[in-house]
């Protein structure tokens, strides 16, 4: 029996939303329309002078061979981080779900890396991997890698992608680990005494069970990858070398914010927000039929 | 918006500074960190110890860029600093923001501080003069580039630690020397684009751009694929192929590879002088940087890195008179001594340096007068004097990438310089068609 509490004021619903919608209207919708105005405009950095340019500055950006480059840039970042992200993270979380002892250090250990802000893991991992310094490099070294991410630009991608999925793992063990929680042990057990091994339990079992989870977490990192990691590139390789890292956000960020180029700029975050909506939309109406619930 | 601030402003004043009624506060945010920030404070506070009327108030606002972002913000939103610490590569935005700014020289002129432009080392002032010879910008912090070797490195590998590399000719050979004898890294460099395009540029006097590099007006161009610039590039690239040099990245990352010993011969700013004094533990030496010797005229003089203080507009006639006074203050001979001595910038009038010369601090610390003697080497010429381009932050990233590809092996340095040039021109179009 379903139980529907049904409001009988035509307001209070309204009045009980207001805060969650005004709260999108300013955060959201009030900057992301700023943002469409000012990609028609051309402004100095003061904002002394601005001209109604129209598609000007979408065009500009379709002309430069450079930008359109970045797109694969971006693309292939992404599709890497949300991978290993979280391929990484489901395993961290079935290993986690079966340790015993000392479950809730491990756990809380595996959580950590979430509270460190994008910048800052970017230099732990700029550090670690330092061409002339690092410690990794020193060991890479030993088994004759000639690590040097600052000319080379494989090695460059490789660290920014480490650096943002060993950000983004916590949180998708978190919602990992939540969801295998609440598959039920009987159907687990069950499938053990008619003789599934572990690992067909896993795939016959636990992970279609884990679809909605990862289904929602395959959108939520496509959206990190997209938007969350220019920090990470910031405090690494700023885009180089060439253009090898340069991803759209980081170029949002870097002629937005660095070089007060505000049109341009503007014209980018537009065309990532579409780029965004169409990835999601397209997720939804493919991917989410294969998903489980 | 301003009824409130002007309201926590004076309720400010009261609870915290009674005696600070009279005073008239001058807000200056700026990006000097750690030791910097620390002289730059002393400056702040000798100035409000040495009169009555105004109070200087520093503010450390981050990096370069964070700190022009923030004051850009600012002004938007109508409470901008008085004066504000800009990056020799924001120049031209700076400039022109008219409205938003107040040119140094109208400033002094109407506070009726003495002030002559003519006291300032050309080089200096050059960088931040209109075509007029109004001065723009106060020259507060210039540095230049300069060429540093381990003297020590150079014993080991049979060279003669006294002779520096003079030429680009010179330096390769001691290089393939210097990698014989096992040296891990030759030769690099910190800032690659100021140091290889802008003030390779200046020291054989060839353009960087059209229009007296920008300063004659909004429709200039790049002209860094000159036969010149290609030969250059083309010969970086080749030494980084052999191994003869060893690129670092875009900022100083130079500086450690020369300090912790990798890199036997390093160019970077005059500045890294201090973190090398502290790191090194060997011997070495500053010195010119390397010119090619066939190059008629060469070597010429180098150009400025640093920042200059900008005043904003918009604000109040007392308030001004008191920038005026402490920028007259900074000018001062012997406040401009303290300033070169303890952070390694350049003095910026030729009274300080001279006074600088009879304390016998240069004969006490051989070198620190290499960077004022390569800045004077000639008088400047239109080539030499400085840059003025729109928007050179994303000017300086893409020479920077095309330079990385060259650097890389992925692109030839003709092609390369040639991207760089039609990449550059798109971006000082746009700034031109935004501040028409």
């Amino acid at each position: 029996m379903e139980k529907r509490v049904v409001f009988r004021s035509a307001w209070l619903p309204y009045a009980l939303v207001a805060p969650q919608i005004a709260i999108t209207l300013v955060f959201f919708f009030w900057p992301a329309a700023q943002a469409v105005w000012y990609s028609f405009q051309l402004q100095d950095a003061f904002g002394l002078r601005s001209q109604f340019v129209g598609l000007q500055n979408f065009a500009a950006l379709f002309k430069d061979g450079n930008y359109l480059a970045s797109f694969k840039v971006t693309a292939v970042f992404s599709v890497l981080v949300a991978f290993f992200g979280i391929g990484i993270s489901l395993l961290l979380a079935t290993m986690a779900d079966r340790v015993l002892r000392g479950a809730l250090a491990y756990k809380t250990l595996l959580i950590w890396p979430y509270a460190v802000a994008p910048a800052i893991a970017g230099v732990l991992w700029a550090f670690l991997f330092a061409p002339s310094i690092g410690i990794v490099t020193y060991v890479l070294k030993g088994f004759g890698v000639d690590w040097n991410w600052i000319i080379n630009d494989n090695q460059a991608l490789l660290l920014v992608v480490i650096a943002s999925v060993w950000k983004q793992i916590s949180y998708n063990f978190l919602f990992f680990l939540a969801g295998l929680q609440s598959i039920p042990r009987s159907l687990i057990e069950a499938a053990a005494i008619d003789g599934a091994g572990p690992a067909r339990r896993f795939w016959t079992i636990v992970f279609p069970l884990l679809s909605p989870t990862t289904f929602f977490l395959l959108v939520v990192n496509m959206v990190y990858a997209f938007f969350d990691t220019f920090g990470v590139i910031d405090a690494t390789t700023q885009g180089g070398p060439a253009q090898a890292t340069q991803i759209l956000v980081y170029k949002v960020y870097h002629d937005g914010v660095k070089a007060a180029d505000l049109g341009g700029s503007s014209a980018q975050s537009v065309i990532l927000m579409f780029i965004v909506i169409a990835l999601t939309v397209a997720q939804f109406r493919f991917v989410e039929r294969k998903v489980q619930y | 918006m301003r009824i409130p601030q002007l309201a926590v402003a004076v309720a400010a004043a009261f609870a915290f500074a009674p005696s600070a009624q009279a005073q008239t506060e001058i807000q200056w945010w700026h990006s000097m960190g750690g030791a910097l920030g620390e002289a730059l404070n002393g400056l702040a506070t000798k100035f409000n110890a040495s009169q009555k009327d105004y109070k200087v108030v520093p503010t450390f606002k981050g990096t370069y860029p964070e700190s022009m972002t923030a004051a850009i913000a600012a002004f938007r939103a109508g409470s901008a600093p008085h004066m504000l610490q800009v990056f020799e590569v924001g120049t031209a935005t700076m400039m022109a923001a008219k409205g938003a700014i107040v040119p140094v020289a109208t400033v002094m002129a109407n506070a009726k501080e003495p002030f002559d432009p003519k006291a300032y080392l050309p080089t200096v002032t050059g960088y931040y003069t209109d075509l007029k010879g109004n001065m723009l910008s106060f020259p507060f912090n210039s540095s230049t580039v300069m060429f540093y070797i381990n003297k020590d490195a150079f014993k080991k590998a049979g060279l003669d630690p006294s002779k520096a590399p003079k030429t680009w000719k010179e330096l390769v050979a001691a290089a393939e020397k210097l990698k014989a004898a096992g040296q891990p890294c030759a030769y690099t460099t910190s800032w690659p684009s100021w140091m290889h395009i802008e003030n390779f540029s200046a020291w054989h006097n060839v353009p960087i751009g059209t229009k007296q590099n920008g300063m004659g007006g909004l429709d200039t161009q790049f002209s860094i694929n000159s036969p010149l610039h290609v030969r250059h590039i083309s010969m970086l690239g080749d030494m980084a192929k052999k191994g003869l040099f060893t690129y670092a990245g875009r900022t100083n990352q130079g500086d450690a590879k020369f300090s912790s010993g990798e890199c036997a011969m390093f160019s970077g700013s005059a500045g890294a002088q201090a973190g090398i004094k502290k790191a090194a533990k060997f011997d070495w030496s500053i010195n010119f940087i390397p010119y090619h010797d066939d190059v008629k005229g060469a070597p010429q003089n180098s150009i400025i890195g640093g920042a200059s203080v900008w005043v904003m507009g918009g604000k109040k006639a007392e308030e001004y008179r008191g920038v005026a006074k402490f920028m007259a203050f900074l000018s001062r001979p012997e406040v401009q001594m303290d300033w070169h001595t303890s952070t390694g910038y350049v003095p910026i009038t030729r009274a300080s340096y001279d006074l600088t010369r009879k304390s016998g601090f240069y004969d006490k610390n051989p070198g620190a007068d290499m960077p004022v003697r390569q800045l004077t080497n000639k008088a400047p010429t239109e080539n030499s004097k400085g840059l003025r381009f729109g928007n050179f932050v994303q000017g300086r990233t893409v020479i920077e990438e095309e330079l990385e590809a060259v650097f890389s092996g992925k692109k030839e340095a003709k092609p390369a310089l040639d991207d760089a040039v039609r990449r550059g021109n798109e971006i000082l179009r746009q700034f031109e068609a935004a501040n028409k």
